[in-house]
């Protein structure tokens, strides 16, 4: 038996220790926003927040993150002012890459709010978006950052950062 | 292609349209016209479903109005433009649209997306469709309101008449309507004058995106049935004639979760030598397919490697008797044994993976009789006669459930993938969902076929250019998944798949012109060849575009301005209502903007350059006009290309949904950098070489260039968008790296040791 935080929520599992944290999360817990692409890491449709880094759940077996702090997609509840920024941006196309693209952006911002475009791209560019939507990817983050101009945050795992100062409104 | 479209068009044609009370809401559909004529009451016939709707819509008693769209939603947001089409007729408030993406019903009609003729195909019918709710909105206002109807219009989802009004809801909850259009009355309907117009070509979001960016729109790899298992295929060796001989899975018992394995027998033959191994999770499937040993007899292409294709191809495109006419203008064997000068080159482009993010895959329930496949699709009316005879049931016993596409690009065309899931669900009699890894993905991919195209032009005694020839052969997607389509070649010698030689027969004036396509049997026998976005003129057109550069540099012409002299819009170019009004003037136009917008001439640095090249969409018959400008970088010491910008003007008449005009090029536009630097596989012992992305490697965020995308605003018919960005980028760059540094590149992708080995 595994045990782990997801989004907030105590869960356990019974699947066995070499599986990958992605078949869990989607299949027996439910949450089908991580997407699976590849099944090597390398393109990032599966990535989720490890204790506030963002890491490839398709690669990683569920033995690693025992007593860990995940998030999924879900845990951002669709507030977080990236998932507005999508929207206004129009990032999506077919969207199947679009939950890894915000988790690994989400992840950017949490630990450095003004990065530079080129953080932005490095940070960025092994999260493959087959539509090609790249440049609006960018531009969304780039908008968001914008907004946080000012602001100097101190990397808190335990801490929602970015949740905890949204004052937006409902995406959806 | 244009067969396609033709039958679609004459379907639209003789079809009516009912708008009638059902229950407490309104509902408004096509309909053919045999059917409700028997019945008399557009209600009626709307109950019982006696519809046909490729589009219907409903307005329920609080104003909401559904549009239900047949197209497969795979980015494009084709239901927001097709939504803002009928809304923008009918008068409706956007924000009370909301739209739905249909299941297969015979009913349905013909459910295809691609060859982006979405918009194109569904313009006029949708208008219209939105003209007739409007008037029996207003037949119905009017009287409520007891004003006259010619003093009412719509607007904001009212029937408005001087200062008095009243909203939709109103009229469905209060009306009793019942109105019947024929297709005389349908046809009396023009669209909207374009300054009238509220919704098209204005700016909006799209209505999938909110979903799409919180982790809750649902594709087809995250449905769920109850009692489902899980299952994974196993890709056996040669795509055709491979059979199983034993299988042995005493390494797979201990797996958890292991439920064994099926050999499946396919009727349809799609699948030859088939496993596929089940689990009661995805994991455990994979694991237990990876611990299965099988034994195999292999089809006769399990020693083909990508050399043979090309090396086919060569002899194929050298052999003047080979393939059939595509385009036979003038005498071109006259001009050739008179001609004072000439100068051939060969392209190749390599195969090439669709890649789409979502692995392919599908959930099949067998239930009350009914085969239910829940899966996301392009061409439900292509595969859905396949799994019925896969499975033995009637095609009315099949259902295709549709969700969102996690990329389409052409792959999803095809729905072989739907095969495996049925049959396993089949042979255990329980709901199975199947799902490829990225490795049987693209092992199990139509690629695009690898292609050879070769060229010869003709000069005469005075330096002018008379003529050229073009031969190109491959792998034909239509001539194994779609043979119906395929129009007889000019000379009759063999059927042609228009999808794998249009661009060839481009817009410029040529006195003497032939264009010979060439079916590569030895691809068609080794691989499914597939539709890959932009198709045909995705891979012709890099070798027509880089080829007319060549000829602007042995006539030591600008190749700026050889094309627009060739551009004459003359005979055939000169263009015709309602697609191509204006003909190659609109190609002229927009290759003259984008040289003004890419400060065409200027000086550069050393080792850049700017290269040019122009594309008319996916066929003469639905021409989109484009250009392009790429401005690249060359490292003489490593080969490394860097495209530095990439600068379009591109022309599609009435851009319907401005911001998904701008996405849908953005991204058809980096499929051409992807594809022209980045992407290529091989076949190698009869499959692709590369099936995952630690060697298939398309461009990554680091690698987007400045982007410089603009549209011509006019009020013509609006014609595709998804594809006809992708089509010049890689001649551009080709015809910038020559520009930079002297090198002709011929083959796709462009790779570093092959540009070094140049320079």
């Amino acid at each position: 038996m595994i045990t782990f935080t997801v989004n907030g929520n105590k869960m356990s599992t019974d699947a066995p220790s070499d599986t990958p944290l992605l078949w869990v999360i989607r299949d027996e817990f439910g949450l089908k926003g991580t997407k699976f692409g590849c099944g090597i890491a390398m393109c990032g449709a599966c990535t989720v927040h490890f204790n506030g880094s963002p890491v490839r759940s398709c690669s990683l077996p569920i033995s690693v993150f025992d007593g860990g702090e995940i998030r999924t997609i879900e845990g951002l509840e669709s507030k977080h002012p990236l998932q507005k920024a999508w929207v206004e941006y129009q990032v999506p196309q077919c969207g199947y890459c679009q939950s890894g693209q915000i988790m690994q952006a989400a992840a950017l911002l949490a630990t450095n709010p003004n990065p530079s475009d080129e953080e932005i791209v490095n940070h960025m560019t092994g999260n493959l978006c087959r539509c090609m939507s790249y440049k609006r990817i960018k531009d969304a983050i780039k908008q968001v950052s914008s907004a946080n101009a000012g602001i100097v945050e101190i990397y808190d795992p335990k801490r929602e950062s970015i949740l905890e100062q949204s004052d937006q409104q409902e995406v959806v | 292609m244009t067969r396609l479209n033709k039958s679609e068009k004459v379907e639209q044609s003789r079809r009516q349209f009912l708008i009638g009370t059902v229950g407490t809401g309104l509902v408004m559909a096509f309909a053919p016209v045999l059917t409700s004529c028997s019945s008399g009451s557009a209600s009626l016939a709307l109950v019982e479903k006696r519809f046909n709707p490729t589009v219907w819509f409903e307005i329920n008693q609080t104003g909401s109005i559904l549009v239900n769209v047949s197209r497969a939603e795979m980015g494009q947001h084709v239901g927001t433009a097709l939504a803002r089409i009928v809304a923008d007729e009918l008068g409706a408030d956007w924000d009370k649209v909301t739209i739905k993406h249909v299941d297969t019903d015979p009913k349905w009609g013909y459910m295809v997306t691609g060859g982006s003729w979405s918009v194109w195909q569904s313009y006029l019918p949708m208008s219209q469709a939105g003209a007739a709710g409007r008037t029996a909105l207003i037949e119905a206002g009017a009287k409520l309101l007891n004003v006259e109807v010619t003093s009412c219009k719509t607007q904001n989802s009212q029937v408005v008449s001087g200062d008095k009004s009243i909203s939709f809801a109103e009229i469905v909850s209060l009306g009793n309507i019942d109105r019947t259009f024929t297709p005389e009355e349908l046809a009396q309907f023009s669209p909207k004058n374009p300054q009238a117009r509220q919704l098209i070509s204005k700016p909006s979001n799209a209505l999938d995106i909110p979903a799409k960016s919180t982790g809750t729109a649902k594709y087809g790899i995250d449905v769920e049935i109850e009692g489902m298992v899980y299952a994974r295929p196993l890709i056996p060796p040669t795509r055709y004639g491979s059979e199983v001989l034993k299988v042995n899975d005493n390494n797979a018992t201990h797996i958890k979760g292991y439920l064994g394995y099926e050999v499946l027998q396919d009727p349809s033959d799609i699948l030859q030598g088939w496993v596929s191994v089940l689990a009661d999770t995805y994991y455990g499937a994979i694991r237990a397919a990876q611990a299965i040993e099988v034994e195999y007899k292999a089809g006769k292409t399990a020693n083909v490697s990508e050399q043979d294709l090309i090396s086919e191809g060569e002899k194929l495109v050298a052999d003047k008797t080979s393939g059939g006419r595509f385009v036979d203008h003038g005498d071109i064997d006259k001009t050739a044994a008179e001609a004072q000068k000439s100068i051939d080159s060969t392209y190749r482009t390599a195969s090439a993976l669709h890649f789409a993010l979502e692995p392919v895959n599908a959930a099949v329930e067998f239930k009350d009789g009914i085969c239910h496949v829940h899966t996301g699709n392009q061409w439900q009316s292509l595969f859905l006669p396949v799994v019925a005879k896969s499975v033995g049931l009637t095609e009315d016993k099949i259902i295709i459930h549709q969700y969102y596409l996690g990329g389409g690009f052409g792959r999803r065309l095809a729905g072989d993938y739907m095969v495996p899931a049925a049959l396993t669900a089949k042979a255990i009699g329980k709901p199975v969902k199947l799902v490829f890894t990225r490795e049987d993905d693209s092992r199990f991919d139509c690629i695009r076929s690898p292609s050879v195209q070769h060229f010869t032009a003709y000069w005469d005694g005075e330096s002018a250019l008379q003529g050229i020839e073009h031969a190109a052969a491959a792998g034909w997607p239509t001539l194994t998944m779609a043979p119906g389509f395929m129009p007889d070649s000019l000379d009759k010698k063999t059927k042609v798949d228009p999808f794998s030689i249009s661009g060839a027969d481009h817009w410029y004036s040529l006195n003497n012109h032939r264009v010979r396509a060439i079916n590569n049997s030895l691809a068609q026998k080794t691989f499914v060849p597939g539709w890959l976005r932009a198709v045909g003129p995705g891979w012709i057109g890099w070798g027509v575009e880089s080829f007319m550069d060549e000829i602007a540099h042995a006539q030591n012409i600008d190749p700026v301005d050889l094309r627009m002299q060739l551009l004459d819009a003359k005979g055939k170019n000169a263009g015709k209502a309602p697609e191509a009004v204006g003909g190659a003037t609109r190609l002229a136009h927009v290759l003259q903007e984008t040289k003004m917008k890419s400060g065409w001439g200027k000086t550069l640095p050393k080792n850049e350059g700017l290269g040019v090249a122009i594309a008319a969409g996916q066929e003469r018959t639905m021409p989109t006009w484009s250009a392009c400008v790429a401005h690249v970088r060359v490292d003489p010491e490593t080969g490394e290309v860097k495209v530095l910008k990439l600068t379009s003007v591109i022309d599609c008449g009435t851009v319907v949904h401005p911001d998904g005009a701008l996405a849908q090029t953005e991204g058809a536009m980096l499929w051409g950098l992807s594809l022209a630097l980045h992407e290529g596989t091989a076949i190698k012992d009869g499959q692709v070489a590369d099936t995952n992305l630690n060697s298939y490697m398309p461009l990554r965020m680091a690698d987007v260039p400045e982007l410089d995308i603009s549209f011509v605003v006019n009020t013509e018919d609006p014609t595709g968008l998804g594809e006809p960005g992708l089509i010049s980028v890689a001649p551009a760059i080709g015809n910038a790296i020559f520009n930079a540094v002297g090198a002709r590149m011929r083959d796709l992708p462009i790779t570093p040791e092959a540009l070094k080995a140049l320079i």
